[in-house]
């Protein structure tokens, strides 16, 4: 009987041998389609193994990680300030991330290059590796007092605060926004049931409208045509009288182009701190018609305007004053109108130049990476971005801005005892529609400590609302946050 | 007339020192395996460790000890190989334990394992001769298909998960088929040495294949219809898999003849087209196993779910493996019992799993060379047979969760839950030890020369 035996050992050999063949085309071959098999759990799971690293602004934490102790979702993400913060924080999905979450993902789930040596120690004590901590640059106080004023009275817009000396933002609010606890649930099907709803949302509250998205700036970009103008000529100052007619005739056009509302500009003749006080029309369309789009592209270059897409780390929407037309689109251009389209961070950018002495510095959102130990990873390190305008113009054009404040049309944005310098706006969209109403502004005007732009948009707050009524104070309450007053 | 040789013969080693320290050797890598899983999930080494470890150690202590003192010449390979198995499955439900799965218990299979142990003793103890089973050959075919039918006799039976294979006792539920198995290859021995000649020698030539009588067909077409009638009944596909192909091995280890193993997969695929036209479930399992990827499939109740959720582990596992309860195991459905075997896969990985099934070779082989060595054929078919239904199991249900084969439900030997199972296997492995150590005894020695007559010592 021993040889059936021996062929019956054989016939076992085969079937063991099959069974490892099989075995190893599994778990070799088709390992890697098995794994990202969007069917396979597992994958999602390894997103809840790390407790990631806390988001924070100060003292406040922003984002953290939550031990539940479950065996399938050990971490979940948290956001304690729920939807202030989302524009920054953004959102940690089962599949996806957003905002901050995604930019400094790798820091905070710990698989970053540069925490290498962290993860080594960590191996050798037999540590559990967590991600690193990412302090933010946001003052929780402006951050909060900007949401609450722009988020009163079911008004849309945004808000950008900058630290003009180093371009650290201090605040960054879109409104209406979410709240990202729900869209981070370790449950696909509802955390993609909530995102529809929100990406379905005529309001767009998943758009950061402070970076994402452009608006024309109106009368704020005139700001950039005067810094335009000094610059050409050293003579020109506040006091220097230019000519303000009630209608401008646009050439090669049967158009002509009013002041706000058809008003008269003074006399006729008015000076350059006047016409911006009044947010007269007339005399910075001739004075962009006189110093031709190249010179206005060129000033709007140095404020970063229509340069590299900036990186805060978060992405930044593209801002321009538009392409080469003929005299009378520059002539809208100028005073912000036309294809001139520009992010809120962007105004926030000029506004914190001038008040910087004419130094635009690069604007940036983490103020420093530190392991789950506490050892520096990271830390800002300011960066200029350009010079958009000498020391001397940028003295006049505070002067200017500060009169604003003190005798025009931005008065609801005094603050009392410290000098605030600012500029208001109010963009047409379309015939027959509410504009938008737009502020930029610093304070204190002789040491900025803040500098800001804000929008609130077309419709979301009356069809009356202009940059100093509607926009100004709301500026008023986030300066006063930051100054400590 | 010769004289005998006056040099003392060579006895076989018994390596019984081995055999220890290689039982000692798995009951360390379990006890390994076991902080391993501690660490991963709580970071500290868990207070099962011991309990299990040692609970486990216990019991094999005492198994070698029977084994050393009724089977001194047995393999010393077979038991701490089982042991190893044995060890990695206790050491895998604790780990689908720790992940909250629902009805892994760790615990109770502890205790099965301990009652397997003893069972083992006993068998050793009780079963000094083997051969003793061959005149119960008839006995053990009717305990056979008794235990094979009772899941089916009314308020003794009991259907889990669509397949009515159990039968309650008292509170407990056991799986008879397990038992039946070993009833069935012992009168199959039994049968087929008291018939192989005339199964092999009697029929005629048609073509190239010496065809059988009709009459000698007939244990073979009882046999097929009865594998039939299981899968019918119980909807059991696994357990008719298993006995038709043991059946049908011994029959040819037995009479040598190929044209048995022809008629037989003749009968089988006819068998499973006939099944697969009668039975949806049937079917299903085939059109699961041809395309398990199958996104309609997968959702359907029954569908392809389960099965690529253990190739999806798999898959994760990948070269090494997660590491001990670092992967998702619990994803897969049944992970504790007919799935370990993907589970194992996805947190010691391709490494693992070719370990495993490598012990598992060398089982079956340590058996089929115990068949080999065997005296008498009755030994060696049952010896022959045991070690085939027990490689021809692993290939069933290991075949079935990596998509090799469609996929039918059985234990795997060893490591599933399940008390019967467990049970059943340790006989197996009481049997063949008991076997192994009737080969392996040298025959009696002459104490001295004393020419023609001799004094044997016994």
């Amino acid at each position: 009987m021993n040889g059936p035996l021996k062929r019956a050992a054989l016939v076992c050999l085969l079937m063991f041998g099959l069974l490892m063949l099989n075995v190893n085309y599994l778990q070799v071959v088709r390992a890697q389609g098995l794994r990202e098999d969007s069917r396979n759990t597992r994958n999602f799971y390894a997103r809840y193994e790390i407790e990631r690293g806390r988001i924070t602004a100060g003292n406040k934490v922003l984002a953290e990680s939550v031990d539940t102790g479950s065996n399938k979702y050990r971490f979940q993400r948290r956001y304690p300030e729920g939807k202030v913060y989302a524009p920054v924080t953004g959102f940690f999905a089962p599949e996806s991330a957003r905002d901050m979450e995604a930019s400094k993902n790798s820091l905070l789930d710990g698989s970053d290059a540069d925490l290498l040596i962290r993860r080594g120690i960590d191996l050798l004590t037999a540590k559990t590796s967590k991600g690193a901590n990412v302090d933010l640059t946001i003052n929780p106080k402006a951050q909060e007092a900007a949401y609450k004023a722009l988020g009163a009275s079911g008004k849309k817009g945004a808000l950008v605060a900058i630290e003009p000396k180093t371009g650290a933002i201090l605040a960054m609010v879109s409104i209406p926004t979410y709240d990202p606890n729900p869209l981070s649930k370790p449950d696909k099907a509802t955390v993609n049931t909530a995102y529809d709803k929100l990406a379905k949302d005529d309001n767009q509250p998943l758009l950061d409208r402070a970076i994402e998205r452009t608006y024309p700036p109106g009368s704020t970009f005139k700001v950039v045509t005067l810094a335009a103008y000094l610059e050409s000529d050293d003579t020109v100052g506040p006091q220097t009288e230019v000519d303000a007619p009630q209608r401008l005739d646009l050439p090669n056009t049967t158009a002509d182009l009013p002041n706000s509302g058809g008003a008269a500009c003074g006399s006729g003749r008015v000076t350059l701190t006047f016409a911006l006080e009044r947010s007269c029309n007339t005399p910075f369309a001739k004075i962009a018609m006189s110093l031709g789009y190249d010179a206005l592209k060129e000033q709007a270059e140095k404020f970063g305007i229509g340069g590299e897409p900036l990186e805060i780390p978060l992405a930044v929407a593209g801002s321009g004053i538009g392409p080469e037309e003929d005299q009378a689109a520059l002539a809208q251009t100028s005073i912000g109108q036309r294809s001139n389209q520009m992010t809120p961070l962007q105004m926030a950018m000029v506004a914190a130049g001038i008040a910087n002495n004419g130094v635009v510095m690069k604007p940036y959102l983490v103020n420093r990476v530190a392991d789950a130990e506490g050892s520096e990873i990271d830390s800002a390190d300011p960066e200029e971005l350009s010079t958009a305008v000498s020391e001397e113009t940028a003295g006049k054009l505070r002067e200017m801005m500060v009169s604003v404040v003190n005798n025009g049309t931005a008065s609801a944005a005094k603050i009392d005892g410290v000098s605030v310098a600012g500029k208001t706006g109010t963009a047409e969209t379309s015939q027959g529609k509410a504009p938008h109403a737009w502020f930029i502004s610093f304070a204190p005007a002789e040491d900025p400590k803040v500098a800001l732009a804000l929008i609130v948009e077309s419709g979301s707050a009356g069809d009356d609302a202009s940059g100093g009524h509607t926009a100004a104070p709301i500026a008023k309450s986030v300066m006063e946050a930051v100054l400590g007053r | 007339m010769s004289t005998p040789s006056v040099e003392p013969v060579l006895l076989p080693a018994k390596r019984r020192v081995a055999q220890l320290a290689m039982l000692a050797f798995a009951v360390v890598i379990i006890m390994g395996a076991y902080a391993n899983v501690g660490l991963a999930i709580d970071k500290q080494i868990p207070s099962g460790m011991l309990t299990y470890g040692l609970g486990l150690g216990g019991f094999m202590l005492a198994a070698y000890l029977v084994l050393a003192k009724f089977a001194p010449w047995a393999d010393p390979l077979i038991l701490p190989l089982v042991t190893l198995v044995n060890g990695l499955g206790l050491v895998m439900i604790y780990r689908l334990e720790a992940a909250k799965m629902g009805g892994a218990s760790a615990t109770n299979q502890l205790v099965w394992t301990g009652v397997g142990v003893v069972l083992f003793s006993v068998t050793l103890i009780v079963l000094r001769d083997h051969r003793a089973l061959q005149r119960l050959t008839y006995t053990a075919g009717a305990v056979g298909l008794l235990l094979l039918v009772s899941p089916l006799i009314p308020f003794l039976g009991k259907e889990i998960n669509g397949a009515r294979i159990w039968i309650g006792v008292g509170g407990a539920t056991l799986q008879p088929a397990e038992f039946a198995k070993l009833a069935l290859v012992v009168f199959f021995a039994g049968y087929l040495v008291a018939k192989r000649d005339v199964l092999a020698l009697a029929g005629r030539r048609l073509l190239f294949i010496d065809l059988p009588r009709a009459r000698d067909l007939g244990p073979v077409l009882i046999t097929w219809g009865f594998s039939l009638g299981v899968l019918v009944l119980q909807k059991d596909l696994g357990s008719s898999l298993l006995i038709f192909g043991t059946f049908i091995a011994m029959l040819y280890i037995a009479t040598q003849r190929t044209s048995w193993v022809l008629i037989g997969i003749l009968l089988f695929v006819g068998g499973a087209i006939l099944a697969g036209m009668l039975f949806s479930h049937v079917q299903d399992r085939f059109t699961v196993y041809l395309n398990p990827e199958d996104p309609a499939l997968y959702d359907k109740v029954g569908g392809s779910f389960q099965l690529l959720q253990g190739l999806f582990g798999m898959g994760q596992g990948g070269v090494i493996g997660t590491g001990l309860g670092q992967g998702h195991p619990e994803q897969i459905p049944l992970a504790f019992s007919d799935f370990i075997f993907p589970a194992t896969g996805e947190e010691l990985g391709l490494t693992g799993l070719m370990a495993l099934l490598m012990i598992y070779a060398l089982i079956v082989e340590r058996g089929l060379r115990t068949s080999i060595a065997a005296r008498d054929p009755f030994s060696k078919l049952l010896a022959g047979g045991l070690s085939f239904i027990l490689a021809w199991q692993v290939f069933i249900i290991v075949g079935g969760v990596t998509n090799l084969i469609p996929l039918t439900g059985l234990v795997t030997p060893f490591m599933s839950q399940g008390g019967s199972a467990l049970l059943a296997n340790w006989i197996l492995i009481a049997l063949l030890v008991r076997m192994s150590d009737a080969a392996r005894k040298p025959p009696p020695q002459a104490i001295q020369d004393e020419g023609m007559t001799q004094v044997f010592q016994r």
